[in-house]
């Protein structure tokens, strides 16, 4: 297993958000998280970077448990990168020194090797041309697209990705939908949370419906849009179906 | 089509023409009002000699702007000393291990406690109390400590105004600078603090502006800068005027200073709430 979490939990103050998740990814899989807004996806995958301090339960990746606490989290969130729903790019920075910064700050990279691994990526993506932008002058897909850049420029082992086609315009979610395919094929190990129905029936391994801070239904795509056995997951789908986003 | 366009042109131009007229006139009254009415006033004769008297104005002028030189030096070796030592309290202040709390309560108590009591107060416990304390020349001289004294009172307030401007970067930035592998100073460095500076930009100038006019204040423990060179004058002439060549002298830098503050403020206005509403 890639990563493996046991009874995640994780509450803020009286609110639980987190009750008892247990899931098991396998590298190079896809996992999608789908759910109600407020279901706790996000905060779980927050909890995967330790961003959030959690209040039991095991995070492991590789076997090595990484929740244990007053463990230095920075070099393990650079095996595992995020990717937000509003972007995050650094605004007072180029689209390059915003893909440099971590390669050069925390694995001591020159900045000339690390600006030609980054143009590599951007050339990838097909972004060559606005490495010297700011992101402000990018649009919300090109945006979105950068800061998968400067998440893969670090070399993560797994990529968390938190609704990155939320705050999109509809005809720019297909642009980074395809960039998430094309790091699915190359065998990249992909955890998502998405509101992108048809995306998390057609390219994900495994769906997890998450409802109330629990996971009520995992399995293959097929059988969790298509048969779902809980009545949470049947309710969530059947919402999904009649607002026609399945 | 186009005449709609050039109807609304006309509009536009029309309410343009009314509003610098109006203007134009408003000023006019206000001008006028002063004009007639100050001279009116019974004892504006003598006002005018003692406040504005050409000859003592020529006279004294000059030696006013020697003297004025120092309150520039003092400025200028405060400045870069508030900047730092500001930014320094405001990091601090935002470090969030618990091992630094010790730093956040000193630093907490000293923003309190220097905001507290007037400037002047402070120049006055400071420049002559640590003197006092017997050091030896030249670490008993009044310039320097009155100079200390400025550093630290306007470092306090500086440093709530870098403050302000870290809290006001999203904390969104932080966790993609954190979820990069970045370690909190790193993420201070080269994230936040970039971003803070920017947009504090115009309240420093603010305060930069106010910090060239009470450094006029560390003349009341010794120094002889422009305020008491304009007082030595008023004594020899017995005439107030080396006090309005004075005024004159701090408005030639303080006015540009704020205007280009005003500019600063506008621009940075317009960048993050959008365009005006029409009026």
């Amino acid at each position: 297993m890639k990563i493996s979490v046991n009874n995640l939990t994780k509450s803020y103050g009286a609110h639980t958000v987190l009750n008892g998740i247990s899931l098991d990814i396998e590298e190079g899989s896809v996992v999608t998280l789908i759910g109600p807004s407020g279901s706790g996806k996000s905060t779980l995958l927050r909890c995967l970077n330790l961003l959030e301090p959690i209040d039991d339960g095991e995070i492991y990746l590789d076997g090595e448990d990484i929740s244990i606490p007053g463990l230095d989290a920075n070099p393990i969130r650079q095996r595992v990168g995020m990717v937000f729903q509003s972007f995050n790019l650094f605004p007072h920075m180029s689209v390059m020194d915003n893909i440099i910064l971590s390669p050069t700050r925390t694995r001591g990279i020159n900045k000339a090797t690390a600006r030609v691994k980054a143009l590599e990526l951007l050339e990838r993506f097909g972004l060559a041309d606005k490495a010297n932008s700011y992101p402000d002058q990018l649009s919300g897909g090109q945006q979105q697209r950068v800061a998968i850049v400067r998440a893969l420029a670090v070399e993560p082992e797994v990529l968390l990705l938190d609704e990155i086609t939320s705050s999109l315009d509809p005809e720019l979610v297909a642009e980074v939908l395809d960039v998430v395919r094309e790091l699915k094929s190359s065998g990249m190990t992909i955890v998502l949370a998405t509101h992108e129905m048809g995306f998390a029936r057609d390219s994900s391994d495994v769906v997890c419906v998450l409802d109330g801070g629990c996971i009520v239904e995992q399995g293959p795509p097929s059988q969790v849009l298509g048969n779902p056995q809980s009545e949470r997951a049947k309710a969530f789908l059947q919402r999904i179906i009649a607002s026609g986003r399945l | 089509m186009v005449s709609t366009i050039n109807r609304r042109v006309a509009y536009e131009k029309s309410r343009q023409r009314r509003s610098i007229a109006v203007a134009a006139i408003s000023s006019l009254v206000v001008v006028t009002a002063i004009v007639i009415f100050i001279p009116r006033m019974p004892r504006w004769n003598r006002v005018r000699t003692s406040f504005f008297n050409g000859d003592v104005f020529r006279d004294s002028f000059p030696r006013l702007l020697d003297a004025f030189v120092l309150d520039v030096k003092i400025f200028l070796w405060s400045a870069p000393a508030i900047l730092i030592l500001a930014m320094l309290v405001a990091m601090a202040r935002n470090s969030r291990s618990p091992a630094l709390f010790p730093l956040r309560a000193f630093t907490i108590a000293y923003t309190d406690i220097m905001r507290g009591v007037p400037v002047l107060l402070w120049i006055y416990l400071i420049g002559f109390g640590v003197p006092g304390l017997g050091l030896e020349r030249p670490w008993n001289s009044p310039l320097l400590w009155g100079s200390i004294a400025l550093i630290l009172t306007y470092a306090s307030y500086v440093a709530e105004v870098f403050r302000a401007g870290i809290e006001s970067v999203h904390e969104s930035q932080r966790a993609a600078a954190r979820s990069l592998g970045l370690s909190h100073w790193q993420t201070m460095r080269h994230v936040v603090i970039p971003q803070a500076i920017r947009r504090v930009v115009p309240a420093l100038m603010n305060d930069m502006v106010s910090l060239q006019k009470d450094v006029a204040l560390v003349s009341l423990i010794g120094p002889i800068e422009i305020l008491r060179r304009a007082g030595v004058d008023k004594s020899k002439f017995a005439n107030f005027t080396p006090y309005v060549a004075a005024a004159v002298i701090f408005l030639c830098i303080t006015i540009p200073l704020t205007r280009m503050t005003d500019y600063l403020m506008e621009r940075e206005r317009r960048r993050t709430t959008g365009t005006r509403v029409r009026s």
